[in-house]
């Protein structure tokens, strides 16, 4: 979908121009960059390393060390380990899934039904762009607590579902990629909707989905238990890995070791869907 | 003859086929109305009464609006943090991602996805947060306050994220770190896809400049894309709570950083005032739903001559 750039004369900035455009880059580049540097470079620093006056920028003898001691610091816990990386991959894997489904089955209603009000519905969801999970958290809350929610698997998983902007970017991907003839031809063909959802729609939605997924594992990776889990047994990865990080100097190199393990997931499902990504938020405008 | 008999059964086919829609519609639509519209419509309802969760709910009518702008200081201070943050916080962070996506823009396939890939990784996970801490930890083994030491700037460790003078700075610029998200990546792919033929319309119609390139041909041709990263740049910034109470705790010093979501979630969370809490939001709902209106006709300049 992205098209080449075609090979015309550019204008050629001013040498001025070129020197600010490099300076600022580089600037940018070594302030989005330096944290994660010192963060890897901190979490193969050995103990006596870690205790130097001034820290270093740099690692003389690296160690694995960091990274094995970290079930040691969390053996005394109530609840095992393997239980806060568990409830955190169930809640990342079923909100992820649920709400590709919702979204895109609604997407494809909101772009390519006959129904009246998909308008009006889509234009609401639009407006909805503007609350995310946190600024409606507290009024959820109301509803959790009539619901008898509080302290379940579902105060994670449910208000991820109907995310807004899952949906959106999914309409609006199929706004521009499924052309009507297309389900024209599968009615002609006897196709039902859901053939033309599960079999035409969502094959050709790939991108879209492939990005929403990103977005939803991204949220739901790094999610911390607000108010409404009481229950150790129900708490996440990354909160508990934020208990090592509150272990002051010596324990830095693990903290750094678990930042740097917390990082590796979302890295590797955003190179995966990288290219998915692109192509998808270049239909991401709102008209 | 024909043609109004195929159109009779077309409209046959689409009211059977209405159905079906209606029930793909309705996972999404059920919970998007229990998450999103009934606790916008309830905080709205609620905001009326004094409710305690546990007492049925008393109404008071507009006092709770009364309280927080006559007898809140809590208030005043946190939405005026909140407005601060967001008016500082959200066109920086909009104009730098939209600035490093149009450098980012000049070069070839492969250098981009490498320098995409830089400026985005801080964004994927909220765990990033903790680098900073350890980066500006209060002792003298604190990177930050190691170097200062050394170099003899101070004498003593600074306490980076409860000293007044500092922790709203460092905070926007932890916030500027990880907001090279989605509209970045919008951005991006935005750019991309400013169809080449209107800059050589343009090289031939008198543009000389690139500033002249941007402003008249690439803004205009992606106004979408920088409305939608706008929707989401504000949707990000009147959110920021979480790096808040992780970097500095909750309350901060004086409630020198407090954000009004953080100020909700203690009144409704922690203090069960839910009737006040949720006053509380609607006032929130309504200045984003504001910004969003203003940001919309800002945008409407964009590419116009004076």
């Amino acid at each position: 979908m992205i098209k080449k750039k075609a090979q015309y004369k550019r204008f050629t900035r001013s040498k001025i121009g070129n020197i600010t455009y490099f300076t600022i880059l580089i600037l940018a580049g070594a302030f989005m960059l330096l944290p994660l540097v010192y963060c890897i470079v901190t979490a193969f620093k050995p103990l006596d390393e870690l205790l130097i006056f001034p820290p270093r920028f740099y690692v003389k003898r690296p160690t694995f060390k960091n990274f094995l001691v970290i079930p040691s610091l969390l053996s005394n816990l109530n609840v095992p380990i393997s239980r806060y990386l568990f409830n955190t991959l169930l809640i990342t894997a079923a909100s992820t899934t649920l709400s590709i489904l919702a979204g895109s089955m609604a997407a494809f209603v909101f772009s390519k039904s006959h129904l009246k009000s998909r308008n009006l519905l889509f234009t609401v969801v639009q407006v909805m762009l503007l609350y995310n999970v946190v600024t409606l958290a507290v009024p959820q809350y109301l509803i959790f607590s009539k619901t008898h929610m509080i302290d379940t698997y579902w105060v994670y998983i449910l208000p991820a579902i109907p995310s807004a902007v899952n949906c959106f970017l999914m309409k609006q991907f199929l706004d521009g990629s499924v052309p009507d003839a297309l389900l024209e031809a599968a009615r002609i063909d006897g196709a039902g909707v859901v053939t033309m959802y599960w079999k035409i729609v969502m094959p050709i939605l790939k991108p879209a989905w492939m990005t929403v997924l990103l977005f939803s594992f991204q949220s739901m990776w790094s999610t911390v238990p607000g108010g409404t889990i009481f229950s150790e047994k129900l708490k996440t990865l990354p909160y508990v890995m934020s208990s090592v990080a509150a272990g002051g100097i010596a324990r830095s190199g693990s903290a750094m070791a678990i930042t740097v393990i917390l990082l590796i997931p979302p890295v590797v499902v955003f190179l995966v869907t990288q290219s998915n990504v692109m192509e998808t938020m270049s239909s991401s405008g709102i008209k | 003859m024909q043609l109004p008999k195929m159109f009779k059964e077309k409209d046959g086919i689409y009211k059977k086929e209405d159905k079906v829609f209606a029930i793909l519609l309705l996972p999404f639509m059920v919970t998007f109305f229990f998450f999103s519209i009934l606790p916008i419509l309830s905080s709205m309802g609620l905001s009326l009464f004094d409710y305690d969760m546990v007492s049925s709910p008393i109404f008071i009518g507009v006092d709770n609006y009364i309280r927080m702008f006559t007898a809140d200081a809590v208030f005043l201070k946190t939405i005026g943090t909140t407005l601060k943050f967001a008016i500082i916080a959200g066109p920086l962070g909009y104009i730098f991602a939209f600035l490093l996506a149009w450098m980012i823009n000049d070069f070839g396939p492969i250098v981009r996805i490498i320098l995409t890939f830089i400026f985005f990784v801080p964004s994927l996970s909220t765990n990033a947060l903790y680098i900073w801490q350890i980066m500006f930890s209060s002792d003298s083994y604190g990177y930050i306050n190691s170097f200062l030491i050394s170099f003899g700037f101070i004498n003593e460790p600074i306490q980076w994220f409860q000293n007044t003078d500092y922790n709203m700075l460092l905070i926007l610029l932890v916030q500027l770190w990880m907001s090279m998200g989605i509209c970045f990546l919008a951005n991006i792919a935005g750019l991309q896809n400013v169809n080449v033929e209107l800059y050589e319309a343009g090289a031939i119609d008198g543009v000389r400049t690139r500033w002249h390139e941007l402003w008249y041909i690439t803004l205009p041709s992606m106004k979408n894309i920088l409305l939608f990263s706008a929707v989401m740049q504000i949707q990000s910034v009147f959110s920021v709570s979480t790096l808040i109470t992780t970097l500095v705790g909750y309350p901060s010093v004086d409630n020198s950083v407090d954000t009004i979501v953080s100020y909700i979630s203690d009144v409704g969370t922690t203090r069960y005032e839910m009737g006040y809490a949720c006053s509380l939001s609607v006032i929130l709902f309504m200045i984003i739903l504001f910004i969003r209106y203003i940001v919309g006709v800002v945008l409407k300049i964009v590419g116009k001559n004076e």
